[in-house]
């Protein structure tokens, strides 16, 4: 075994550990945290397998939505949960029974299935193979969809929003500045 | 990851961040004691005396603090210093040469969300809890433009590794052609930091915010980080803005050490000269002002670099 094995299989049991713990404590803050080391795992398991660009993606794009997560949760809680301590599960039999059954069904995929081999060799770079993929024969869907994904945005945003133009701005769109309940520091 | 310096460089490369937050902490702390009214000399030694004071003072305990994840964090942000510093090339080579250096340094001041966030959480108080949503807040406000404007020399030097952006600018830096993306970097520098202006998590409004409960050894790695952040975030911008270890007669190393040095100062100065202000203002004029600028600095820098190919 070499010292990258060593580290993988660290990383590997780590992020399970961590997992795991994710529902054992019993503290909002604690779950969080425990998540987003499992995921920082993840993220050095990826690098010690050669995918350096999916591996600091993972570890920066998980660590700043835990601690987004975090914030909201704490939030919407009401409360500092550092004082309340309470369950990180509900519905235990349920989830219980549900999680054996898709570890089965998916741990007999992965044993049963009778996987291809490899047909040719992998690029050099796999991350510019994976961008030239993603931009030339794919490029027509790409603008396609950050088209729909910015009116969805826009469009849930104005759904969602309780507050129009006319609540802030008044019914002839005239008054300024606009009546905010939280003024900003433009001066809209 | 082959070319990287040997490990014989980290105790240097540690020892020369230290000195130079130690440094601009005795700079800082002397501007203030001449604010007060106080020799200069008296203050440059603050930093001392305030490391020696906090050693020997025991730890504030508070009634059901997460006493693990607070430590933790406090714990956590003087290595977050050092790893955006062992990214940083000092010459050809880093500590670590990626070819993803910048990806990494953006990693590691996102880290820094969580880790604020923590330190005011942990305690369990209400200053604390405070001071770290006004972090978050504030980190809301800063991180997206920080990040479009990491992207300008990106696209100009073709290439996310810093040791290469370094080069690109020989004979003319960054600094010069995208001056609106290197403001906005040292915006967020001093975002991440905690430094003023973009301080309100840390206001004495709030008692001291996410720093409010922390004494003792707690206390003094936690302020220690804040400048050891400062400097590193600094260290990050020499390779992307600041021609990297360009410079006449003296080694490449010792040309990094000093423009860190100097972006530091800076940046405590301006601090110093521009006010603090609440994060609700902060988050508009992230989005709104600062953020349709970064991404116009980013078409000019794109721009030019395909016309000159």
């Amino acid at each position: 075994m070499t010292s990258t094995d060593v580290a993988f299989w660290l990383c590997a049991s780590v992020s399970v550990v961590a997992g795991a713990l994710v529902f054992y404590v019993d503290s909002m803050a604690r779950a969080t945290y425990a998540l987003a080391v499992s995921f920082v795992a993840v993220g050095v398991a990826l690098l010690l397998m050669g995918q350096a660009y999916m591996g600091v993606i993972v570890i920066l794009m998980m660590v700043m939505e835990m601690a987004v997560m975090a914030v909201y949760m704490v939030m919407f809680m009401g409360m500092n949960p550092a004082l309340m301590p309470m369950s990180m599960v509900h519905s235990h039999r349920s989830s219980v029974a549900a999680a054996i059954g898709t570890f089965v069904l998916l741990g007999a995929g992965a044993v049963l299935v009778p996987w291809p081999t490899r047909r040719g060799a992998p690029p050099a770079d796999v991350t510019a193979a994976l961008g030239e993929a993603i931009m030339e024969s794919h490029m027509i869907v790409m603008i396609t969809m950050g088209a729909v994904m910015v009116a969805t945005i826009v469009a849930g945003v104005a759904l969602s929003s309780h507050r129009t133009r006319y609540d802030r701005l008044g019914d002839d769109l005239d008054r300024r500045p606009a009546d905010d309940p939280q003024p900003g520091g433009v001066g809209r | 990851m082959t070319d990287s310096l040997s490990l014989i460089f980290v105790a240097p490369v540690v020892a020369a961040l230290a000195l130079v937050a130690l440094s601009v902490a005795g700079v800082s702390a002397a501007l203030e004691a001449r604010d007060a009214g106080r020799p200069i000399s008296s203050g440059m030694t603050i930093p001392l005396r305030e490391t020696a004071r906090l050693l020997r003072q025991r730890p504030r305990r508070t009634v059901s603090a997460d006493r693990l994840l607070w430590r933790s964090a406090s714990t956590a942000v003087i290595p977050l210093a050092v790893l955006i510093v062992a990214f940083v090339p000092l010459g050809a080579h880093a500590l670590v040469d990626h070819p993803l250096g910048v990806v990494w340094v953006n990693a590691l001041d996102v880290v820094a969300w969580a880790v604020m966030w923590l330190i005011g959480w942990g305690a369990n108080s209400v200053t604390g809890l405070v001071g770290g949503y006004r972090f978050l807040a504030l980190a809301v406000g800063y991180e997206l433009p920080l990040m479009f404007a990491l992207t300008a020399p990106v696209i100009a030097a073709g290439s996310l590794d810093l040791a290469q952006i370094a080069a690109t600018q020989d004979g003319l830096w960054f600094v010069v052609w995208m001056p609106v993306a290197f403001a906005t970097y040292c915006w967020g520098v001093l975002g991440f930091s905690l430094r003023p202006p973009m301080d309100p998590g840390a206001a004495t409004d709030l008692g001291g915010g996410i720093l409010s409960e922390l004494a003792g050894v707690d206390r003094l790695l936690v302020l220690g980080g804040r400048y050891a952040l400062l400097v590193a975030g600094s260290a990050a911008a020499v390779p992307l803005f600041l021609g990297g270890g360009a410079g006449p007669t003296l080694p490449a190393w010792a040309w990094v050490l000093a423009k860190t040095l100097l972006l530091s100062l800076l940046l405590v100065l301006a601090g110093r000269r521009l006010p603090t202000l609440r994060p609700d203002k902060v988050l508009e004029l992230g989005w709104v002002v600062v953020l349709p600028l970064v991404v116009a600095q980013d078409l000019v820098v794109a721009t030019i670099a395909v016309a000159t190919g």
